[in-house]
């Protein structure tokens, strides 16, 4: 079975029909990836995986476990780690503590210990830093560790939401569009670390607007428009989809 | 309980439900201009009352309602252009932490003019003891002016949204500041507008009011919770719905001197913010996909 | 912690020690009273300052938890139980010597609960009322929560005032000590105000160590978290509506016991306690203090109670409460204590907007 299934899902904001009886099927250790012009309801569709918006109908299953409806804490907690179209880091917070929030899942310690800084609390912290450090190392970000996330580069920004989204040692990766805004050289970087990440085991779902991109690191890709699914194939296929081709041509600018 | 008293239930209850509704009202016409929720907007109520009770020593009555609608409406443009006008996108944390700290320091100020008694204008006709028979139930004249004057109010606050250019300026305003700027309004004056009829409205209910419930420098919280309750049972920004919603609470206020003693008055009408705010913030009346939309 | 932190607490810890042996020396120890009061008060904020300034969610109610833990404790230690004393359930409690016979200021008997037992029940029934009141509340924001902690607060209020077994208008006096251990005694007494000193600031250290260590933990992260972005913290599997109602309550039971102490050293309570206006100078001076920043409250709030307590605020006392927090949230919302205080008064200059946070 595959590690995240999607059935049926649908999703309606006033007279918006966002998602339209969407379904597909991610399998392990693979890249999927999420295209479609802007409004296509991308974002609303990775809302509903995660538990931020719930379904008016339809499955999600992950890990052979039924996640619609659940909390987004509840989806983090089966093993499912995101990041945001549009960056949500936590201001006032240096890099590393933004990514040591990460480790939260991993951590046991609840108010009483962490008050009275049980010599099990310290321990358990200092091997979350430690960890967090090691991400940070990964994706050539150790040395802005002590800087204010906010104040980072918009580049930085991003690697710093993808280093705290690791953190959380996740199944399944869900990207919101990690290349928006970076300039070509960022992006070349960023493709090369999301095949890297994959090759560590972690399963990936990404939403991108840059077409070269995704063709070059998916194993499948889907297509979505209006809502609706239009295609769900391996890159060569979509390249050639006649449907996919009018969408795109047809002066959507994505 | 008989039928007479069962009627005097409903009369003291739209008395004052009549008031929350003018608070709610104001902080309303705040609301919908800035997205701002004025704490203070009770004190606007007491500093009408005790500005007439002053005034009136010199000045006939009318006269002194009037001046001291006029001054409180001062009041209210002054705070506007003193205290947040200025602002740059202030958070709402800090706007919420502002009006309390004007509505302490409105309240102080009037301790210090006027002390801590209780303070009254005569009844505008006859006196505490005189009453009108309607339909079989003894009515208290003040009662007649405080509904009439609040219908009247609410009329004429209608027509002024609807047919006036200030008013659609203001409309536009609250709908879609950016917009509105565009198309030539200047969204800051309007917002002062707001506030200086806020306090306007707020005044004047203090004073029809006040000698039925009296004005005491620290009647304005009580007011303002029970105007915000009322505002929330309307949904946030519906000033027609408020109406409705303060008459019902009034009422609902008034038999709970049935069940509880009458010092767990406000325990009762707090009670009804809580358990609204907890099931149905958007109010009795307001959409829920309206009120989601909304930023808090 | 870090040792930065570690250092502070030193000198907090050697300031109340310099504190008191000034005053033995020069002769002034009825300072000491003051200070022991705004040391209570200050337990309240370091508690409201965990919640509004790390957490980010406001309370206009923390007088009301003061309230229930000083009216709680009064209550039981003074409601004399001998005419229940032959009903099964006060023969039980009085076996299991939670009661005790004492004698009144005029030598009357009463049989009481004892302050031990009351202080517990006091702090556990703050627990219970917090999480029933914070479990909806803190599903609000903005406006909303701040128009329903004040809600609550103002239901505290009205039934303090309004109900007569309370004491209404007058609250409950004649509260006995609390004797803490056979050495140790929370009370009013001329000869116990130096040991009275360090029981309020032994607290206050407590709670500062313990809220610090909190702050720089896994927790502390997670509650900054749900402050700084609430949607980002919970898909990294904070589950925030259990993290704002936990510290919630934690900053009532700092609030309550801070209660229950003060009245059993005033001997008292009165409603004022409970009102909207202490609810307001707490909320002020965490605001002075910088918002998130512990030390900030701790200095504001000894600082500033301790000046109200000794009346140098004269009849202007409210009044100054309201005005720090027109001023400082117009022109300095970051908080006098603060490193870049500089920088912020800079900003007010004409022409050069400051920046605002969310
Ligand atoms: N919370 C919401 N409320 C109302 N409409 C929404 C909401 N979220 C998204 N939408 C609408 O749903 C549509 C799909 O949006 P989105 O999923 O963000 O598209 P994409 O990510 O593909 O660009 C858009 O028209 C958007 O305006
Ligand atoms: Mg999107």
């Amino acid at each position: 079975m595959a590690l995240l299934e999607v059935k049926d899902v649908r999703k309606r904001f006033g007279g918006l029909q966002a998602v339209d009886t969407v379904s597909f099927a991610v399998a392990e250790g693979t890249i999927k990836a999420l295209i479609g012009p802007n409004g296509a309801g991308k974002t609303t569709l990775f809302n509903l995986i995660s538990g931020f918006v719930s379904p008016d109908g339809g499955a999600i299953s992950f890990r052979e476990r039924q996640v619609q409806g659940l909390r987004p804490y509840q989806v983090a907690a089966a093993g499912m780690a995101r990041t945001f179209q549009h960056i949500r880091l936590f201001p006032k917070m240096s890099s590393l503590e933004n990514v040591m929030v990460g480790r939260h899942l991993h951590g046991r310690s609840g108010f009483l210990a962490s008050m009275l800084s049980l010599p099990r609390t310290r321990r358990e912290e200092l091997k979350a830093k430690d960890k967090a450090m090691e991400l940070m190392d990964f994706l050539g970000i150790a040395g802005l560790a002590g800087t204010e996330a906010t104040s980072l580069s918009y580049g930085q920004q991003r690697l710093v939401e993808l280093a705290r989204a690791l953190a959380c040692e996740p199944r399944l990766l869900l990207l919101d569009e990690p290349a928006a805004g970076l300039n070509m050289r960022e992006t070349a970087e960023m493709a090369s670390v999301i095949s890297k990440i994959r090759d560590m085991g972690i399963t990936i779902l990404i939403v991108e607007h840059d077409v070269s991109l995704v063709m070059n690191i998916s194993d499948e890709i889907i297509v979505l428009n209006y809502g609706r699914k239009v295609a769900d194939d391996v890159p060569l296929a979509i390249q050639k989809n006649e449907d996919v081709i009018r969408i795109y041509l047809g002066g959507d600018d994505a | 309980m008989n039928v007479d008293l069962f009627f005097q239930y409903i009369v003291a209850g739209i008395t004052y439900g009549t008031i929350y509704a003018v608070v709610a009202i104001g902080f309303n016409i705040i609301y919908n201009a800035t997205g701002i929720i004025n704490f203070a907007q009770g004190e606007f109520v007491m500093l009408g009352g005790m500005t007439a009770v002053s005034l009136h020593r010199f000045l006939p009555l009318p006269s002194a309602v009037l001046a001291a609608v006029l001054i409180t409406m001062i009041v209210g443009a002054l705070i506007e252009v003193l205290f947040i006008r200025w602002l740059h996108k202030p958070s709402v944390l800090r706007m919420i932490i502002i009006t309390i700290g004007l509505s302490i320091l409105i309240r102080e100020i009037a301790l210090h003019i006027w002390g801590e008694g209780v303070k009254a204008l005569p009844y505008f006709t006859g006196t505490s003891v005189s009453s009108i028979k309607l339909g079989g139930v003894f009515v208290s004249p003040q009662v007649i002016w405080v509904v009439g004057i609040s219908a009247v109010m609410v009329a004429l606050l209608s027509f002024f949204f609807n047919y006036t250019i200030a008013g659609r300026q203001m409309r536009a305003c609250s709908a879609n500041r950016e917009a509105a700027r565009l198309c030539g309004i200047n969204a800051k004056n309007m917002v002062t507008l707001s506030f200086a009829l806020s306090a306007a409205i707020g005044a004047l209910g203090g004073c029809i009011v006040s000698p039925i419930t009296y004005v005491q420098y620290d009647s304005g919280t009580p007011l303002a919770i029970k105007g915000f309750t009322v505002a929330i049972l309307g949904g946030l920004g519906n000033s027609f719905a408020a109406v409705a919603a303060g008459l019902l609470l009034g009422i609902l206020e008034s038999f709970s001197i049935w069940v509880m003693p009458a010092a767990y008055k406000d325990v009762i009408a707090i009670s009804i913010l809580l358990v609204i705010l907890f099931v149905r913030p958007s109010g009795l009346f307001g959409s829920r996909e309206a009120a989601s939309m909304k930023e808090f | 912690m870090r040792s930065s932190a570690h250092l502070a607490l030193f000198g907090l810890i050697a300031a109340v020690i310099a504190v008191q042996q000034i005053t033995a020396h020069t002769g002034s120890g009825y300072y000491l009273t003051q200070l022991t009061m705004s040391a209570y008060y200050s337990l309240v904020i370091v508690g409201l300052c965990l919640l509004m300034g790390y957490a980010g969610q406001i309370s206009l109610g923390h007088a009301g938890f003061f309230a229930i833990g000083g009216y709680i404790s009064a209550f039981l230690t003074t409601h004399d139980l001998t005419p229940l004393k032959d009903t099964v359930f006060v023969a039980f409690l009085n076996k299991t010597g939670i009661l005790w016979a004492r004698e009144d200021l005029y030598g009357g008997q009463l049989l009481t609960v004892q302050p031990w037992p009351a202080c517990i029940a006091a702090v556990l029934f703050t627990v219970v009322v917090a999480y029933i009141v914070g479990g909806p509340v803190l599903k609000l924001k903005g406006h909303y929560l701040a128009m329903a902690t004040l809600g609550f607060g103002t239901i505290v209020y009205r039934i303090a005032l309004g109900t007569t077994a309370l004491g209404a208008a007058d609250g409950l006096s004649d509260v006995p000590p609390f004797k803490l251990t056979p050495f140790l005694e929370v009370s009013g007494e001329m000869s116990a105000r130096v040991q009275n000193y360090y029981i309020a600031w032994g607290l206050v250290i407590l709670a500062v160590f313990l809220s610090l260590n909190l702050i720089h933990s896994r927790i502390g992260r997670a509650l900054r978290a749900i402050h700084a972005a609430q949607d980002a913290a919970d898909a990294m599997g904070i589950d925030t509506a259990k993290y704002k109602l936990n510290i919630f309550a934690l900053s009532a039971v700092f609030a309550s016991v801070a209660g229950v102490f003060l009245t059993h050293y005033n001997g008292g309570i009165g409603p004022s306690e409970a009102s909207i206006m202490k609810s307001v100078r707490y909320v002020a001076i965490v605001a002075v203090g910088g918002m998130a920043n512990l030390w900030g409250a701790l200095v504001m709030g000894t600082l500033l109670n301790f000046l109200s307590l000794r009346g140098y605020l004269g009849s202007y006392d409210d009044a100054v409460f309201g005005g720090i927090l027109i001023v400082i949230m117009l022109f300095i919302p970051r908080g006098l204590l603060h490193t870049d205080i500089l920088r912020d008064l800079r900003a007010l200059l004409p022409g050069k907007a400051g920046e605002e946070d969310a």
